[in-house]
């Protein structure tokens, strides 16, 4: 008996280490979540992005800032494998956005650009589709949708059909959906965008919900009170090009302004938001 | 594939159908409201207005045994839903068929009581007869014309010869006839066919406008970030489209049915031509991804899905009957010809399911509709991911 038990603390150890082994090699391997490696992206005579390198670390809250038309939309759009890159590579938790697309959508949710939701279908019934369409059980779907629903302020609604929505209420349901599958990174392009201030809060304290939760956030934005508000770190990008990387704090020690909207100036000598 | 997934897709593009009050209306009212207009224009309603052919007989002076021909006008006279004019002038007859003042000119030829004295004495010897033909114009402009004069004129014919229908040979051959059986059959049950193909072709503009929208609203991006695959994505479709053909197609049965189209056929019949509208029903999912791929928006969808509609609509239903030879022609590079022609074997000419102008049928609707919407997938993939 005391033989046996040895023998079973013996191999039981022995597991143990080769585990801790094994563990150490898999948080080594995808110790960033996201691995971006030179990557382009061209239309046609346009090159929208233009060979950015990036890591984002799991858990990390990046901020991905730039005017129109700096390229936000597209670097997205190729990390969640809607478009080919010219060329370049992309990583999530170390597979391949182009070749184990199968895994990487399941571990990524994305609220992308334009509000897109069912306009026939109701709040619910939105997310109750996206949640069956991710594999999710009865269960899981009901709770999640009625949990997702409570945070943006949509139970009240939640039976209503989405086309008599206000916008802001769109835009938090569309936001709501990447979130359906509680996936361990999202993707938000421009999450805020046209919302009133109080919609604009309720999502801030979503996103940091999730940080504090562990998933890995890219956002994009154009507001840069929104990136200093939220932002672990933050890449600017102007003309498909990263012209600056860092902490917000430090970008902003580093280039002696007070504020993220300066700094922006600072590197450009544009405003970001020029039509305003 | 997943059927989870699937089903679901199937679920929310029904609730879109049921929800949008357009669309609801192209694919469910519209066929009811058209069915309904054109069974009220063409005698279906109440099945008590029958309707009145004019046919006139050209009979020959120099004809050696004239009692024949007489009697088969008697015969044709003897029909409720004719009235007889005889001339004994061709050329007169014809400017008055070219004038309209009848639907249907017929020839009776100098042979005609020959070719029955010799019929009636070798009834079953084929080689004893004297063949002859009779001529029948026809006013190409009248639907009633092409679709019910030459069986009215078969089963007189058949009836003076005391054939039963089905049998092939005869001394005296109707040039254009056909094998239909005609009792009392209104206008109206000759489109009904048509009908059934009818209603299942918006689904065109209804796929092409689904397949737009969901790309105009970023509603395809969102799906295709989620792990749907393709095949699930098309087969969801395509299987909540062939819910609402079907349902359509019970629809129109019922308005039919409703308006007085009675056919003499079993319950497989039935079956058959609700699988029939199935199968028609995914090439027209094929060719709303067709112009769905063509399409730059929702609005252009709506218009150029007519490239596919209209050609469908009047080369093969009903409207294809008093359509002109080349336009008849033209029908036999439509599936919907097929569909309508089938129906119309079985509806109306009491075919067996398992003849072969029905299986033919079958099968070219099947092969072409399965090659509609493959292409129509293959294309809109190549365009546009999904
Ligand atoms: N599909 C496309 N075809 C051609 N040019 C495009 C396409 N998508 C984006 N662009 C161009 O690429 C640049 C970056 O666009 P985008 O990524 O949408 O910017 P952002 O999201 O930062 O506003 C813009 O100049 C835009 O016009
Ligand atoms: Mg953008």
């Amino acid at each position: 008996m005391r033989l046996q038990f040895l023998f079973f603390k013996f191999t039981s150890k022995h597991e143990t280490k080769f585990f801790a082994a094994k563990s150490l090699t898999v948080i080594y391997m995808s110790e960033s979540a996201i691995k971006i490696q030179n990557l382009n992206k061209k239309f046609e005579d346009k090159l929208a992005v233009e060979n950015l390198n990036l890591e984002v670390a799991k858990g990390e809250l990046f901020g991905l800032l730039g005017p129109n038309g700096a390229g936000k939309t597209t670097t997205i759009n190729i990390l969640c494998g809607l478009i080919k890159p010219t060329s370049g590579t992309v990583q999530i938790h170390g597979f391949d956005v182009q070749n184990d697309t199968q895994k990487v959508k399941e571990l990524i949710g994305v609220c992308i650009q334009e509000t897109a939701i069912y306009p026939y279908l109701s709040g619910k019934e939105n997310l109750e589709l996206f949640g069956k369409l991710y594999g999710m059980n009865k269960k899981a779907i009901k709770e999640r949708s009625n949990l997702l629903l409570n945070k943006m302020g949509l139970a009240d609604d939640a039976k209503r059909v989405t086309a008599k929505y206000s916008g802001g209420m769109k835009r938090r349901l569309s936001l709501a959906l990447a979130f359906i599958h509680d996936p361990q990174i999202a993707f938000l392009d421009e999450p805020t965008v046209a919302m009133d201030p109080q919609s604009r809060h309720a999502v801030w304290d979503f996103i940091k919900e999730q940080k504090n939760k562990g998933k890995t956030i890219v956002l994009t934005t154009h507001y840069m009170e929104e990136a200093q508000e939220l932002c672990d770190r933050v890449g600017i990008i102007d003309h498909g090009k990263l012209i600056a990387l860092g902490v917000p704090s430090e970008l902003i020690a580093k280039n002696h302004v007070k504020n993220l909207e300066e700094v922006f100036i600072q590197l450009t000598g544009r405003n970001i938001r020029e039509e305003l | 594939m997943q059927i989870q997934r699937t089903l679901a897709l199937t679920k929310k593009e029904l609730k879109k159908t049921i929800r949008e009050p357009a669309v609801l209306f192209m694919i469910f009212l519209f066929p009811v409201v058209f069915v309904f207009a054109f069974g009220a224009s063409f005698g279906g309603l109440g099945g008590s207005q029958t309707p009145n052919y004019h046919i006139g007989v050209v009979t020959s002076s120099s004809e050696d045994n004239p009692q024949w021909s007489q009697a088969f006008v008697e015969n044709l006279v003897a029909k409720k839903i004719v009235t007889v004019s005889v001339y004994s002038e061709n050329a007169t007859a014809q400017a008055d068929l070219s004038q309209g003042k009848m639907q249907a000119l017929l020839l009776i030829p100098e042979t005609f009581g020959d070719s029955i004295n010799a019929y009636i004495q070798a009834p079953n010897d084929a080689n004893q007869w004297l063949n002859s033909t009779m001529q029948l114009y026809l006013d190409k402009g009248s639907l009633i014309a092409t679709q019910a004069v030459p069986p009215i004129i078969q089963q007189t014919l058949n009836s003076m010869l005391n054939q039963n229908q089905q049998t092939l040979q005869s001394p005296i051959k109707l040039q254009t006839a056909s094998l239909v059986e005609v009792k009392t059959a209104s206008t109206f049950d000759f489109m009904a066919p048509g009908m059934f193909t009818f209603a299942s072709i918006f689904l065109i503009m209804m796929v092409a406008q689904s397949f737009t929208q969901d790309r105009e609203n970023g509603m395809m991006k969102r799906i295709r970030i989620s792990p749907t695959t393709p095949t699930e994505l098309m087969t969801g479709h395509v299987l909540a489209y062939m819910c609402i053909a079907l349902v359509q197609s019970i629809i129109v049965f019922a308005m039919t049915y409703a308006m007085g189209f009675r056919p003499s056929v079993v319950g497989s019949s039935y079956m058959f031509a609700f699988v029939l509208v199935l199968v028609f029903s995914v090439s027209n999912v094929g060719f709303g991804l067709i112009t769905a791929t063509i399409a730059k928006s929702s609005g252009a969808a709506t218009g150029l899905s007519f490239l596919f509609v209209l050609p469908q609509m009047f080369l093969g239903t009903f409207v294809g009957a008093s359509l002109s030879g080349a336009a008849q022609a033209a029908g036999k590079f439509v599936p919907s010809y097929y569909v309508t022609d089938a129906l119309t074997s079985v509806f109306l000419r009491g075919a067996p399911l398992a003849s072969a102008a029905v299986l033919l049928d079958l099968a070219v609707v099947s092969v072409s509709c399965i090659g509609i919407l493959a292409a129509g997938i293959v294309l809109y993939a190549k365009y546009y991911k999904i």
